[in-house]
């Protein structure tokens, strides 16, 4: 799935290559193989559970893969330099409660090993670029959930690192926070930072990533930019939603029959062209299936996820 | 109800504490003071015959026939060399190192007179009791048990003395003898009342074998006890903090914190360095404000032991603080690390002499106390701020201290890689 390498591996931001890791009996990661180019903002698109985290949780060395190897600029992960390149921001929040904004960033400063000044001025630019200035003294607990999941990124980026692991960062927020959060994101692209970021919505991954990998039961099922990935699922067709009034077996069957996919009452089916929907709407109604709604639509990454997986996104 | 009782059953630490703190405890109480025959602690006593008589030898055996005493009359064998009998110096020595807590001393001379009624006659020796007044029940049982011995032991004797004294004070009971009698009766009792004014040093001169008692560790202490409760209370609650701030391992790595922290350069050896000099500053500190406030309200000379003190202190919050990192690397999350540590710190306390000496316990329990950190911590700050004894003396309880913390904190480390990779 990854492009092909033309690019010294040293000069190469991340390269994981064929990275396999087991829980038990279940496989979470299965052979990834992908490369980071520099400045690229690299899309880990999935469901929950579909093995993102403990991809980015090899990569950063906080689990030991069964097999395949990570490297960041040519260097082993669980190199002290690739530590100092890699800066992690985790799904959860991981911060000192009790601590005010400025001590949790000069914590994980010193934990990076920077020294006076330029943590210094590492600690000044990360509260800036989180609008925390003015509630740097604030302890955490006192924080907004908004707040505090920006804090958490600023806590992995102390050190400025180079590549940036992004895991779910916008879980649990708003929608205004999350708008704050992708301004944040973009200005970090805007200044050249080579980034991975893992979600499991579509639109995020839509608007801030330059390829896309679709992730699911630890393999990379489909790799490319998102017209990339559209193109190679569909083609030139385009998506029509059928909602049922009702929706029974002899429903399912029919969709079925039709080429179609069922999920949650409503039917997905790719056409060629728009007249098609007449053939649809006819079949169903001598079929005796009463239709609510029914539209059409350019397919999506939810529709490649749905195309290629038979299940959607948020499962 | 059924969702309480569902909650206790799947709450492990409620159920510890609820079923098996209480028999834990009641089983130590019920073996220190139950009163098991065969564990029944017997007090240790130095015996110092200066005098070889007929009498003193017949009372030092019978009082190594005493089932509650353990008399010893020279020090234990030195690599399979006899060491030769206790002195009265060589015995006020080793009650002041605390071989013993009491020590007879049975003067020249004892053997002429050795048991007296009435005044006491000043010119008569009397045996020297020397205590460690730190050990408040061991001088008392062995006063108690001389004078049982004399009376039991020497009925001889005891004749003698009475016709002595009935040839003295009574005659033939004319007017003039009765007086006499009066007299002497009057003599008793004034004695006795002079006695109970006195207070307990002089109270065995009264009685059929005159003693003498003298305190030879802490006679110029101001409170006898507060220097043993300082240490004692002080070590079972450097425990709880050391446990409690171990505890922040386990806040960390639920919240991902500590997953984060090893993201970066600090390695888990690193973070459990950095964990464990944080639980020996904070234990050291607790030992300074609990001794300095014995010093300023319960007069204990704080500043004249200090060097003792620092050496202790450093050893003991070094135990603690590797104790608190092994509670927090064993347990699975914070509510577990609670019911844990309260119910082994409680059972350690408790064996270990800081909720009461342990010396009211039986032997087999005060050798089980040496497991604890406790009872080498006690003992270490005893002998610092009770015997006064110098630096060079605490270093078996220096030695098994760092033992300890040096092998916990293996043991942590040990059980921390868990932490360290998925």
């Amino acid at each position: 799935m990854a492009a092909p390498v033309s690019i010294p591996s040293s000069l190469l931001p991340l390269r994981v290559d064929g990275l396999i890791k087991r829980f038990g009996t279940l496989t979470a990661v299965n052979g990834i193989t992908l490369e980071l180019q520099s400045g690229e903002c690299l899309g880990l698109l999935g469901p929950n559970g579909a093995g993102k985290s403990t991809l980015i949780r090899s990569i950063v060395g906080r689990v030991i893969p069964d097999a395949g190897l990570v490297t960041v600029f040519g260097d082993r992960a669980d190199s002290t330099g690739a530590r100092m390149a890699l800066g992690w921001v985790p799904q959860e929040l991981a911060l000192y409660p009790k601590l005010t904004c400025r001590e949790n960033l000069e914590s994980f400063g010193q934990y990076h090993g920077l020294p006076h000044d330029a943590l210094k001025t590492a600690l000044e630019w990360c509260l800036d670029w989180a609008a925390l200035t003015d509630r740097a003294q604030d302890p955490v607990k006192n924080l907004s959930g908004g707040m505090k999941r920006r804090l958490n990124m600023a806590a992995g980026l102390i050190h400025r690192p180079k590549v940036i692991l992004m895991d779910e960062p916008t879980v649990g927020v708003d929608p205004q926070a999350r708008n704050r959060i992708f301004e944040m994101i973009e200005q970090l692209r805007g200044e050249g930072v080579s980034m991975i970021y893992t979600t499991h919505y579509m639109e995020e991954a839509e608007r801030l990533c330059d390829r896309i990998a679709i992730i699911d039961h630890g393999r990379i099922i489909a790799f490319g930019t998102k017209d990339e990935l559209v193109r190679n699922a569909f083609a030139s067709r385009s998506e029509v939603l059928a909602r049922f009034a009702k929706v029974d077996d002899s429903v399912t069957i029919w969709v079925k029959d039709r080429g179609g996919v069922l999920e949650n009452g409503m039917a997905r089916f790719t056409i060629e062209h728009a007249n098609e929907i007449a053939g649809l709407l006819d079949s169903a109604s001598r079929a005796g299936h009463e239709l609510a709604d029914i539209s059409l639509r350019k397919p999506n990454l939810e529709s490649v996820f749905l195309h290629l997986t038979g299940r959607e996104l948020r499962d | 109800m059924r969702t309480a009782l569902i909650g206790l059953r799947r709450d492990r630490g409620a159920l510890a504490l609820s079923f098996i703190l209480p028999i834990g405890f009641f089983s130590i109480f019920a073996v220190i003071f139950g009163g098991q025959r065969d564990t029944t602690p017997k007090i240790s006593v130095l015996v110092v015959d200066e005098d070889h008589s007929a009498a003193s030898q017949s009372l030092v055996r019978d009082l190594e026939r005493e089932g509650s005493l353990r008399v010893k009359t020279k020090p234990e064998p030195k690599q399979g060399t006899e060491q030769p009998e206790y002195t009265a110096a060589t015995a006020e020595a080793a009650v002041k190192a605390g071989t013993a807590p009491v020590a007879l001393i049975i003067p020249h001379g004892f053997g002429e007179n050795p048991i007296s009624f009435g005044a006491p006659n000043p010119n008569q020796p009397t045996i020297q009791l020397l205590k460690d007044s730190s050990d408040m029940i061991a001088p008392q049982v062995v006063a108690g048990l001389l004078q049982k011995v004399a009376m039991t032991s020497m009925p001889d004797t005891m004749a003698e003395q009475g016709l002595k004294y009935m040839d003295q004070y009574a005659g033939g009971f004319t007017a003039e003898q009765k007086q006499k009698i009066d007299a002497g009766l009057e003599k008793l009792r004034k004695r006795e009342s002079a006695d109970q004014q006195a207070g307990s040093a002089d109270s065995n001169r009264g009685m059929p074998i005159p003693v003498t008692t003298r305190d030879v560790v802490g006679e110029n202490k101001n409170n006898k006890m507060v220097s043993f409760y300082a240490a004692a209370i002080g070590v079972m609650f450097l425990l709880f903090t050391a446990s409690g701030a171990g505890g922040s391992l386990l806040d960390e790595a639920e919240s991902g914190t500590l997953d984060r922290v090893l993201s970066t350069r600090v390695t888990m050896g690193t973070l459990l360095a950095g964990k464990l000099c944080f639980c020996v500053l904070l234990a050291f500190a607790q030992l300074v404000l609990m001794f300095t406030w014995a010093w300023l309200v319960f007069k204990v000379d704080f500043p004249g032991h200090i060097p003792g003190f620092v050496i202790m202190g450093i050893s003991t919050a070094f135990a603690v603080g590797a104790f608190g990192m092994v509670l927090a690397s064993i347990c699975r999350t914070r509510a577990q690390l609670g019911p844990l540590s309260t119910l082994v710190i409680l059972l350690m306390s408790s064996i270990g002499g800081s909720m009461f000496p342990r010396y009211f316990m039986s032997e087999a329990m005060q050798k089980a106390g040496l497991l604890t950190i406790n009872a080498w911590a006690i003992d270490g700050f005893t002998k610092v701020f009770w015997r006064d004894e110098p630096i060079s003396h605490l270093w078996p309880q220096v030695l098994v201290l760092l033992a300890i913390g040096v092998v916990l904190s293996a043991i942590a480390r040990r059980l921390a890689r868990r932490w360290e990779y998925s």
